[in-house]
């Protein structure tokens, strides 16, 4: 069976895109942003960190999969529950190397990367009433759960509830007003009594990267597991896991230029092989008896009943996708538009970036506040002008709050967005202030 | 943009009308938008019971965007000096138009300047904005409304202040 699913982006060379001109040859990649909004306005899509577009080639992977090849995976006895397992696991495989595990057991599906978070945090609570091959992942009262200020609520309010259920304490890094992780306390909040350090790869507000390698060998040092959040690193960066050292690791297929529905785990082999599992039912066990079961091994022992197959296929194609645009190219491309971003919107009197005011450790995220403008108005008026962007706390109200602001407004990047389209923001803010403040 | 953000309603988001808590009063309450943040802290005082208790005074603390200030503003001027029962027909006038999707264009009759607000049933996303203060100010009502007959069902209730 040799169906590629991801023949893409042909006639395009790393040079090209080496030169900062990614979007050039791939615009036309995704037909949606063709589209006018608001009466005849072209779309300026300015909201990749919420969702990505998607790909022509990732549309017709799935709709190919359906149409040709789906099935049941792993069971049934016939040959396109054949080929249905082997797109379904090429899928896993090629993801699983995309973000750097050492093999392919260690990449979990789950319904997304809120799932993916909640996995990690329902099996350590279920861990209390585990075998002892689960001690390490036991919280208890007098163990501490680490998150920081600018976690997104799918990586907070989890470890808030493990702490609810299990007596555990959750503690935080704050932040600096320069807008980077407050590293000031890390020896007094990193202990021996940190169990879990759970932290964003990067902000989808302020864009800020903390260094994710250096605070997970001080967690490591202390005998914490480290989880991270990399739902807006993953598309916007070379990312490897494995490199970073991190325990597990979660991540959206729809942020990366896939389908809704599906996100991953990524976990180390030798924790998911001994964590215990949280959904349960069928597909995730190895025996079943009336009055007990015995469980799977990793991944299928996270990944109870019918996994998101077609989802999983789509994601593929997009992972292929991003492999041949170069992640080393996606990355300049971000930091490019990021750093237009910056200068064009602080060069606007009344106008302030809430994040980092340059690209280093920073990315294509770049949320502002104006003056005397409440963000859902600048959203309304930049709707208006077809800029589509975010206003909101952004699933990020702890943060808003420690920089004194309920809501920020927030454009974001995509590997198909233009230094244009960073200028109709650029203008479109003007013009928002011009409405605001001339009436 | 210009239907959306009539002068009016710019006008008063710029200067709310009776911001500001205060006393007394016979029931305050907290609403937040979750999705954006924005909230408002309402106090309502009433004079009578029942159905024709009248509505002495609102008082509000608002944060949030120029539809909700605006909207919120706006409720205190149609509202103060209305019977219970008057203001809560108000409100359902209100939300009926908002949440039309534009068939609604609203009662002038009854609704006076919040008419302005018909342009927010052209925009889902500002119906929360525009409704903030009023399901407050409903809130309020309700809870005014069942301290006036228990006034142990109620233990936020703080008639005097503080």
């Amino acid at each position: 069976m040799a169906v590629d699913v991801g023949t893409v982006a042909a006639g395009r060379t790393a040079g090209d895109v080496a030169r900062g001109s990614l979007h050039q040859h791939i615009r036309a990649d995704f037909p949606i942003l063709e589209r006018t909004v608001r009466d005849g306005k072209p779309l300026v899509y300015l909201d990749s960190g919420a969702t990505s577009q998607r790909p022509v080639c990732v549309i017709d992977a799935e709709q190919e999969f359906v149409t040709d090849h789906y099935a049941a995976v792993k069971r049934g006895a016939h040959q396109l529950a054949e080929e249905s397992t082997e797109f379904f696991e090429g899928a896993r495989a090629r993801l699983a190397s995309f973000v750097g595990a050492a093999r392919p057991e260690e990449l979990i599906f789950t319904a997304g990367a809120t799932a993916a978070l909640n996995l990690v945090a329902y099996s350590m609570g279920n861990a209390s009433w585990a075998g002892p091959e689960a001690q390490r992942f036991r919280v208890g009262p007098g163990d501490e759960i680490l998150v920081t200020e600018m976690e997104h609520h799918a990586n907070l309010v989890p470890w808030q509830e493990l702490c609810r259920r299990t007596g555990a304490t959750l503690r935080w890094f704050g932040l600096t007003d320069e807008y980077r992780l407050d590293l000031s306390d890390l020896g007094s909040l990193i202990t021996s009594r940190t169990k879990v350090l759970a932290l964003t790869h990067q902000s989808n507000v302020l864009g800020t990267v903390p260094p994710v390698a250096e605070l997970t060998e001080a967690a490591h040092r202390a005998g914490a597991l480290v989880v991270l959040d990399a739902c807006q690193s993953v598309p916007h960066a070379p990312v490897d896991f494995g490199a970073l050292g991190v325990d597990f690791a979660a991540f959206s297929g729809h942020k990366m230029l896939g389908p809704t529905g599906i996100g991953a785990l990524y976990g180390r082999y030798d924790l998911l092989a001994t964590l215990p599992p949280f959904l349960t039912g069928g597909s995730m066990i190895d025996e079943v008896f009336l009055d007990h079961s015995t469980y799977a091994a990793p991944p299928a022992r996270f990944e109870a009943g019918t996994p998101p197959v077609t989802q999983a296929v789509a994601l593929g194609a997009a992972v292929d996708y991003l492999t041949e645009l170069g992640m080393d190219a996606v990355r300049a491309h971000g930091k490019e538009l990021t750093g237009l971003a910056l200068q064009g919107l602080s060069a606007l009197p009344g106008v302030h970036i809430l994040g980092p005011s340059d690209v280093v450790d920073r990315g294509p995220a770049v949320s502002f506040l104006v003056d005397g403008i409440h963000p859902h108005d600048v959203g309304q008026l930049l709707d208006d002008a077809g800029v589509a962007v975010r206003t909101g706390h952004h699933c990020a109200w702890p943060l808003h709050r420690r920089y004194g602001v309920a809501a920020s407004t927030r454009a974001t990047f995509g590997v198909y967005s233009t230094p244009d389209e960073v200028d109709a923001l650029v203008d479109a803010v003007a013009g928002a202030q011009r409405f605001f403040g001339a009436r | 943009m210009e239907q959306l953000y009539a002068e009016i309603i710019l006008d008063h988001s710029r200067a709310p009308h009776h911001a500001g808590l205060r006393e007394p009063f016979d029931a305050q309450v907290h609403q937040v938008n979750p999705t954006c943040g924005d909230e408002v802290t309402m106090r309502v005082s009433l004079s009578g019971g029942g159905p024709g208790a009248t509505v002495t005074d609102i008082s509000h603390d608002s944060l949030g965007c120029s539809i909700s200030q605006a909207s919120t503003s706006m409720l205190t001027d149609l509202l103060i000096g209305r019977s219970r029962d008057e203001a809560l027909e108000v409100l359902t006038s209100f939300e009926a138009m908002v949440t039309s999707k534009g068939a609604d264009a609203g009662d002038e009759d009854v609704l006076g300047d919040a008419v302005a607000f018909a342009g927010v049933a052209q925009y889902p996303n500002r119906v929360k904005c525009a409704l903030l203060g009023w399901m407050a100010f409903k809130d309020a009502i309700l809870q005014a409304s069942s301290t006036e007959t228990d006034p142990s069902t109620n233990p936020d209730h703080a008639p005097s202040g503080e």
